[in-house]
Order: structure tokens, then sequence, then C-alpha cells
């Protein structure tokens, strides 16, 4: 404990300085901006930051990724409660109730309870953080390498067949992302695989190329597609002043409290994903309420509570991604390529050979979090301006910065090709309902896998039954085999 | 599975279970081009290819069934707006076909301008203004302040 905060005092000297503090405030700034912007997130807003790697340092590079993610949380509620199209997936149910407390005149009240609970659940799971990543390495410091491929198998069953409307559709997406993630040379043989007798795709496919594929053009192209209705959606006007009422308190800070204990949890284990805990959120906060008759007319509890939820969420995914190397997000899948990109390998031994690169990086999450509330309190007039960026100019953007992203890496035409293709992909992905996400993860996390795979064969001498008879392994396998059967269970015996 | 309402053949869903299948088989090929050599028998390079070609395919033929009971809740493409596709594709061609002679800001400004035209905006000399001093700002910050390679070109010799 003592020894916790003693790392942490030093990791605010690092955070501290004026360049690691510029970073931070980049970060939170441009995060919040993506946030705000919809269409655009901070998977993409990384990804296309990732070049970056070989200009700064370690340091510096994920402070200012890691400032672009928790500011893309709180920019995503301000959209979702004034325009009503959630610029996160994880926001609907703010778009829910806040919208509706918005078209009442409520704005103000409601951007500030979850500006407000987003502050109070980012300090909690940083809080969570830094006491939970010790424990969580000493946890990991026993895993062999057919342990981690186990828990491996058990994220990618999580994010691709648990989360999401169809085990089939995500699965799919996940072994696409396998696919992509073969691509290249083969570490341990030097083999080029998948190389099609194209050069350039012999070194693999950048993640880059994937990422800006399928978030920006992809998206753009889907939303080309639609038909357009003949009016823009609405951008409500704040009309009362940003602050809350001593009611709004008094209705407010247990479901921020409540969110972030939800929220955490469920961020920090293998599975991820924000979506769950911010439904469990709405759904706690309308039955404990007093009120429940206000839910669905714009009931401060139900943006309160989620608002949190999700930022908790948001801290708690770091929590695998830095203790385990084990992304559970698309956000912190393309995180762990830019540690890769320094050959830095998150995991256990990430906090004794980098302390003071993951100390000060979670000393920049407190800092960033009180930056955050003054962004967006104070200065909230400053991103409806943004908001109001009309549809035409923003994807113009977009596909403008899209092409610096890619064309940057090598200045190959290969590259926007392959880009185009995965964006006509991702067009294809969004229209028929398949989760784009579980791409990513399986890119990034697929050759990780591979590897422990072949450590683990190597040392038991090519015995199978390795994985069954040690038994961490085995019982993250069955949990995997569980997360993947139960649900079908379920789903037969409503059916019949 | 999840809508029983549907019923019969959707075409749409099959020739996607159809094309996982068509890329499992491309998949199953390169695989075996893979060349293997005997000191690395233990697992070799093959071995995860095997389990990513089994997995396509096995997804290949649950979607396929899917499609052939009816298909899963999705958007309706009726109502594709194939021109502002057009507009879109149009742009991104004639991106990729400049960025290397004429240059990132020629090219990214007629790609905005197209893009624009696909959102619905009617005004190209105001769309064209605004994404050349865009296309500008971003090549000298992103090629000359951030270090990112973006080429040269018509007007980038003159920055």
């Amino acid at each position: 404990m003592s020894e916790t905060l003693g790392y942490l005092a030093q990791g605010f000297a690092v955070a501290l300085t004026p360049t690691n503090l510029m970073w931070c405030f980049i970060g939170v700034f441009v995060g919040t901006a993506v946030g705000v912007l919809p269409g655009i997130g901070p998977a993409l807003t990384i990804a296309l930051l990732l070049p970056l790697t070989y200009k700064v340092d370690a340091t510096a590079a994920l402070i200012l990724f890691a400032g672009i993610y928790y500011g893309a949380m709180y920019g995503g509620s301000t959209t979702s409660i004034l325009l009503n199209t959630p610029g996160e997936s994880a926001t609907i149910v703010t778009a829910m109730e806040g919208n509706q407390m918005a078209k009442r005149g409520r704005a103000g009240a409601a951007l500030a309870t979850a500006a407000i609970g987003s502050f109070v659940a980012g300090t909690i799971g940083t809080i969570g953080i830094t006491f939970l990543a010790e424990p969580v390495v000493n946890l990991a410091l026993r895993f062999g390498p057919a342990d981690y491929f186990s828990l491996m198998l058990l994220a990618f069953v999580t994010v691709s067949a648990v989360l999401g409307n169809s085990a089939v559709r995500g699965l799919t997406s996940l072994a696409v992302g396998i696919f992509l993630g073969l691509i290249g040379i083969d570490l341990q043989t030097g083999q080029p695989r998948f190389w099609f007798g194209i050069t350039e795709l012999s070194d693999g496919i950048n993640v880059i190329v994937v990422a800006v594929g399928l978030f920006a053009v992809g998206e753009t192209l889907y939303l080309a597609a639609q038909k357009k209705s003949d009016a823009p959606p609405e951008v409500l006007e704040v009309k009362d002043s940003i602050m809350m009422s001593r009611e709004d308190w008094a209705r407010s800070w247990k479901p921020w409290l409540r969110g972030s204990a939800l929220g955490f949890p469920i961020g920090a284990m293998p599975a991820g994903g924000a979506e769950i805990p911010t439904f469990l959120s709405y759904y706690i906060e309308k039955k404990l309420s007093p009120k429940p008759e206000e839910f669905g007319k714009g009931a401060i509890e139900g943006v309160a509570g989620p608002e949190a939820a999700n930022n908790a969420s948001a801290a708690g995914v770091l929590v695998p991604m830095l203790a385990l190397g084990l992304p559970t997000s698309a956000t912190a899948a393309i995180m762990l390529s830019a540690f890769q990109s320094y050959q830095i390998t998150p995991g256990p031994l990430l906090l004794q050979q980098q302390a003071s690169l993951v100390w000060g990086l979670i000393a920049s999450l407190y800092i960033g979090n009180v930056m955050l509330l003054v962004l967006n309190l104070p200065l909230i007039a400053l991103w409806v301006r943004m908001l109001k960026i009309p549809q035409p100019l923003l994807y113009g953007g977009i596909l403008m910065f899209a092409t610096i992203g890619t064309y940057g890496i090598s200045q190959s035409y290969v590259d926007l090709i392959l880009l185009y293709l995965i964006g006509g992909m991702g067009l294809l992905m969004r229209r028929f309902d398949f989760p784009t996400a579980p791409v990513i993860i399986g890119m990034i996390l697929g050759p990780l896998a591979e590897q422990n795979f072949r450590q683990a064969m190597t040392i038991s001498q090519g015995d199978m039954t390795v994985f069954l008879t040690r038994p961490l392994s085995a019982s993250l396998l069955a949990l995997g085999v569980l997360a993947l059967v139960a649900p079908m269970l379920v789903r037969l015996r409503r059916s019949a | 599975m999840q809508n029983s309402t549907r019923s019969g053949f959707a075409w749409q869903e099959t020739v996607i279970g159809l094309g996982i299948l068509v890329l499992a088989a491309v998949v199953a090929w390169q695989t075996t081009l893979i060349p293997e050599h005997a000191v690395y028998a233990k697992v070799g390079p093959k071995v995860f290819p095997w389990v990513a070609t089994g997995l396509l395919a096995f997804m290949g033929v649950l979607l396929t069934i899917e499609g052939l009971l009816g298909g899963w809740e999705h958007e309706a493409s009726a109502d594709t707006d194939w021109p502002s596709l057009g507009w879109l594709c149009g742009g991104l061609l004639l991106n990729v076909v400049l960025i290397s002679n004429a240059g990132f800001i020629i090219a990214g400004t007629i790609l905005f301008v197209c893009t624009a035209r696909a959102f619905g905006s009617r005004q190209p000399l105001r769309d064209a203004a605004i994404a050349l001093m865009l296309a500008v700002v971003a090549y000298v910050g992103f090629d000359r302040i951030l270090g990112y390679k973006i080429g040269s070109g018509l007007i980038e010799r003159f920055l």
C-alpha cells in the first residue's frame, strides 16, 4: 500500500514535467473533440497518431493516447445529450435520458451531471488501477504461456461472442481479424505468410490501415450510402446554465458511485466492454429511483449513473491491458500496438521494467481527469459549436486525415487501396450488423496468442493436453466454453 | 435465429456466408504454400493458419445456413443512395490516382469536395476553398512539424 503510494508519487514527478503536462493536455483536448464529433472516436484517432511513436518518447506518446481515450468518454456524452446520435456505442443510454432532459430545457444540468459524474468515476477508476495493478501483476507472474493462451481464448470469446447481437457474426469478425493479423512475416521462422506475391504485404498489414479503413472510410461510406433525410439532426440549444441545483446533486451522487462500482470491475474483467455496465446502471437506477415514472422523460439519475459506469469501465479496461497485455476493446488494442512499436511488451513485467512509464501514465490519468472537468464545464460552449460543423465538411475532413495517416506509413498507393478495400468491408459490416471491434482485437491479439501457443507447445514438447492439465489454463478454458455455450442454452430455453 | 418472423431465403446474407467460405478457401490455399522446416516440426507456421481456416469455414457455413433460413435483422438496402456513393468512390479513386504525382494537397482537396458532394453539399467552390486551406494546414502540420512523410507534389514543393 505505502509502496504503491511511493510509486504513484514518482509517477506524478514524471507526469508533472512541463512536456508531459502538455501531452496530457493535448490528449484530453483532442480526445474531447473526437468524442464530441459524431462518426469518429478514440480508436481511429489513436491509430492516426500512431506514427508519432517514431518521433516522441514512449511516456509522452502513451500519456497522449490515454488522454485521448479518457477525453473521448467525456466528449461522447455531450454529443449524446445534445444530438441524440450516440458518439460512442456505450452512450446510447445517456442519449435516451440526457436528450430528453435537453428537450425539456435542462441540457445544462444533464451536461453537468455527465461531466462531474465522469470525473468522479474516472478518478475512482484511476484509484482502482493504482491499487489493482500490483495484485493483478502478482497473479499474472504465475502465468505460463499455456495459461496466457487460454486467457486470450477467453477474451476472444467474450469480446466477439458474448457482447454484441450475434455470436456467429462476432466470431466471423474475429476470424477475419485473426487472418489479417497472420499476414506478413512469421516471427518464429521468418517466413512470409499470406503475402499473395505482393511485396507490400510481406511486412504485414499495418493496424493503422485496418483501423482507419473500418472506422473512418467504412463509416463514411456507410453514412453516404444512407438516404439523407431532409433535415440534418438538430443540435439542441443549451438554454439553462451548466449547473446543478441542490436537488440535482442529491439525485446524482449515489448514481455516480453506484455506476463507478459497476463499471470498473466489469471493465477490468477479460470481457471488457462498456455497454453492459451502462445498461445495468440504467436498469438499477430506474429500479431504485423514487420517481421511476420520470425515466424515459429525462430523469437525471439515468444520465448520472450510466455516464459514471461508462467512464469507470474505460478505466477498468486499462487494468488487463497494462498488467496482462490483454486488450479488450478496439482502443485498448491500438494502444497495445503503440507499446509494441516501442518494443515494450505490456504484461506483468511492464511494472518492473518500465516503472516510471507506467506510474507516469497512471498519474497523468488523475491529472487528465481534472483537466477534463475544466474543459467540459466552463468551456462547454466550444464543444457545442463543434457539434454544429456541417456533415459534408466533417466527413470531407475525416477522409483527408485518413489519407494522411495511411499514405504517411510508406507513401504507397497499395496502402490506400487496402484502406479502401477494408473500408468497403466496413460498410458491409455496418449494414449487416457485424461488430468491428473483434477485427481489431483479433488482428492485434491473434499473433500474441499464436506466440504463446507455440511457446507452450515447445515447453510441453508437443503435448496438447498441457492446456487442460494446468489448473489455471483449464479453468480459463472452462470459463471460455461456458461464456460461449451459456447464452445459446438460454436462448434455446426461451424459444422452447 | 433471432427473427422467426422472417421466412424463405435471404440472398444477401447467403452471399455473405458464401463469401466467407471463399475467403476460407483462399486462406487454406495460401496456407498450403507456406514452406515448413523440419526444425520447427513441433508447432510450425502452418498450425495457426489452419485454425483460422477452420474458424472461417465454420462461420461461413453457419452464416450461409442463416441466410438460407431467412437471414438476420439488418438495415434494408433498398434505399441505398447510389449517386452519393458514386461521388464518394469517385473521390477516393481520384485520390489514389493523383496523390503520388499531383501531391496530397490537390488529391486531398478533390477528395474533400467529392465527399462533401456525397453528403449533399451544393457549394463546390466554398468546399474547395475550405478543403485547400485545411489541406495546406494539415500538410504543414503533419509533414513538416510532426514528421509524417506524405510526399511532395505540385503545391507542396512551394511550401
